[in-house]
């Protein structure tokens, strides 16, 4: 059964049946896989038999928490490769717009994933996996003294924003707008990990950027929390998309990222319960 | 103006006449039909219904005349810096001239996106040249109109040295040496001897250089950031807008490409008669 599942998928006459086996595949495993830890699931993995890749397009703030997930993902999963393309979720959305081949889409914002769902390329319901929550990025020990989303008007500090197309640039602009402040940055970045990079090089003195990026620069950054940030937080969902040509892989990775262990990791990350 | 003399009969003339054969033709045509299309299918798409109202919004325009200036700057430091240059390469034995000139040509190979993340860390704020830049001088170059010609400069200036300096060796050394026994300086025979005679080859890499400053953009984003009026060029107002509003982005990439031709067809008009 398994091999015969692993020589069709590619068959175009054998798709449907292929589709139908994996479906069946999945039921079995996304009830083991989200209940049994890493210790057990050698067992599940060879009666599901997941093999093959799976190209997984997600918010470029996930990078760090999803790549070290899809290395435990890989171990429990023999034979089973996840690569990634981490990008601004607008970006991704319009690659997989235009035909890009992604057999997983996890956005940071939702209205993101429904310009994706609108186009007709999801296959399910998305679902939100963790939210997220600005904060204020400054150099380590805070040197300019910024405390709150005012203080970044002052002259002189220089403020790298994410561009308002990007999900942590629409964020921004809500959490600005909330606060009454009306702020002109010296750059408008296309992804988050862009904005952290040049408050890391010194580049900049603030960036507006999710917790999450916070707590995975290991200290390089310092956080600052504003009162206005609640008004600004974004849910991650995550789906398979229709253009998925490893439809079993792409479901389980999905499970598995949904799963209370992922979530779990996803907390100590910095990012939020959904 | 020029004078022309009465047209030699070009030796090749004769090659130019009879078919041509089918292995060269097909590849040929291939070639070109490789190179138009885009073009064609960036019209073809062209969204005509909006193209008025989108041209004459002001962010168009601001993207246009800041690409135009800054792409213009970056010619004029690049003939400043690279007419010097390129005769430094040819006119003199400088120890080490072999690997200066690969040197020079590192930014033609170079990602454009791997220079504007070397110029950060060189001349950025915190930079190993900038840090002093921003003590002394309270310069900083990242996110400021001054940085996209810089990073511009950077990536035009190849094609320029390159240009003049292939016309210098190709330049025919009598009328220099003649000035030299004369009695001539180098500066003098620099000033009034090679520097007419290289026009047409400076012409020609000044169009180069500044077709190659309009376009670039990973340099530009890396090192200047993204910021409409003082840092967002035509290349990164179109890579947004794709994002956002894949119609509106093929708009502004028709207007870039319909400004460059008009220009550069001006220009070659005027500068490569005699080339």
């Amino acid at each position: 059964m398994p091999t015969l599942l692993a020589r069709t998928r590619l068959r175009v006459p054998a798709a449907a049946a292929a589709l139908a086996l994996a479906g069946a595949a999945l039921a079995g495993c996304s009830s083991s896989s989200t209940t049994s830890s890493g210790a057990s699931s050698s067992a599940s993995a060879s009666s599901v038999a997941l093999s093959g890749t799976i190209t997984v397009f997600a918010a470029a703030s996930l990078k760090k928490s999803f790549t070290a997930l899809a290395t435990t993902f890989e171990k429990d999963h023999p034979g089973t490769t996840v690569k990634f393309s981490f990008a601004g979720s607008d970006t991704l959305a319009a690659q997989i717009d235009q035909g890009a081949p992604a057999d997983v889409f996890a956005s940071a914002n939702q209205s993101t994933m429904e310009t994706v769902e609108k186009a007709g390329n999801t296959t399910g319901t998305p679902t939100v996996f963790v939210k997220n929550t600005l904060e204020i990025a400054v150099q380590p020990g805070n040197p300019k003294g910024i405390e709150t989303l005012a203080d970044l008007t002052k002259s002189g500090i220089k403020v790298a924003e994410c561009a308002a197309t990007v999900p942590c640039g629409s964020a921004a602009v809500k959490a600005l707008a909330a606060a009454k402040v009306k702020l002109t940055p010296v750059t408008y970045e296309t992804e988050v990990t862009g904005a952290l990079t040049k408050v890391e090089l010194g580049e900049v003195d603030a960036a507006l950027v999710y917790h999450s990026d916070i707590v995975g620069a290991d200290g390089k950054v310092e956080g600052v929390v504003f009162s206005t940030a609640s008004d600004a937080v974004n849910s991650y969902p995550i789906d398979v998309l229709k253009g998925s040509t490893n439809t079993s892989l792409a479901q389980a990775f999905v499970s598995y990222i949904l799963s209370p262990s992922s979530e779990q990791f996803l907390l100590k990350a910095g990012f939020q319960a959904p | 103006m020029i004078q022309r003399a009465p047209k030699k009969r070009r030796p090749g003339r004769r090659l130019n006449q009879g078919r041509a054969p089918v292995a060269l033709l097909l590849p040929s045509l291939l070639g070109l039909a490789f190179l138009v299309l885009p073009v064609v299918g960036l019209l073809v798409r062209t969204p005509w219904s909006r193209l008025t109202t989108d041209i004459a919004a002001t962010d168009t325009w601001t993207a246009l005349r800041l690409s135009l200036e800054c792409a213009t700057a970056a010619t004029g430091f690049s003939i400043f810096l690279g007419v010097p240059l390129a005769w430094l390469l040819a006119r003199t034995d400088m120890p080490g001239r072999g690997v200066a000139r690969s040197l020079v040509a590192v930014p033609l190979v170079l990602p454009p996106v791997v220079g504007g993340m070397a110029l950060l860390l060189v001349l950025g704020r915190n930079g190993i040249l900038g840090i002093y830049l921003d003590r002394w001088f309270g310069i900083t170059l990242p996110f400021t109109t001054p940085g996209v010609i810089v990073a511009e400069t950077f990536v035009a200036l190849p094609f320029l040295v390159i240009s003049v300096e292939t016309a210098l060796h190709a330049l025919d050394a009598s009328l220099e040496e003649a000035a030299a026994t004369s009695g001539a300086g180098r500066w003098q025979i620099f000033r009034w001897i090679t520097l007419p005679n290289l026009l047409p080859a400076i012409g020609a890499g000044a169009v180069l250089s500044w077709a190659r400053a309009l376009g670039e953009f990973g340099a530009t984003i890396t090192f200047a950031g993204d910021f409409p009026g003082t840092t967002q060029t035509m290349p990164l107002a179109v890579y947004l807008a794709f994002e956002d509003d894949p119609q509106s982005a093929i708009v502004l990439s028709l207007v870039l490409l319909a400004v460059s031709i008009a220009l550069l067809a001006l220009l070659r008009d005027r500068l490569f008669t005699r080339v």
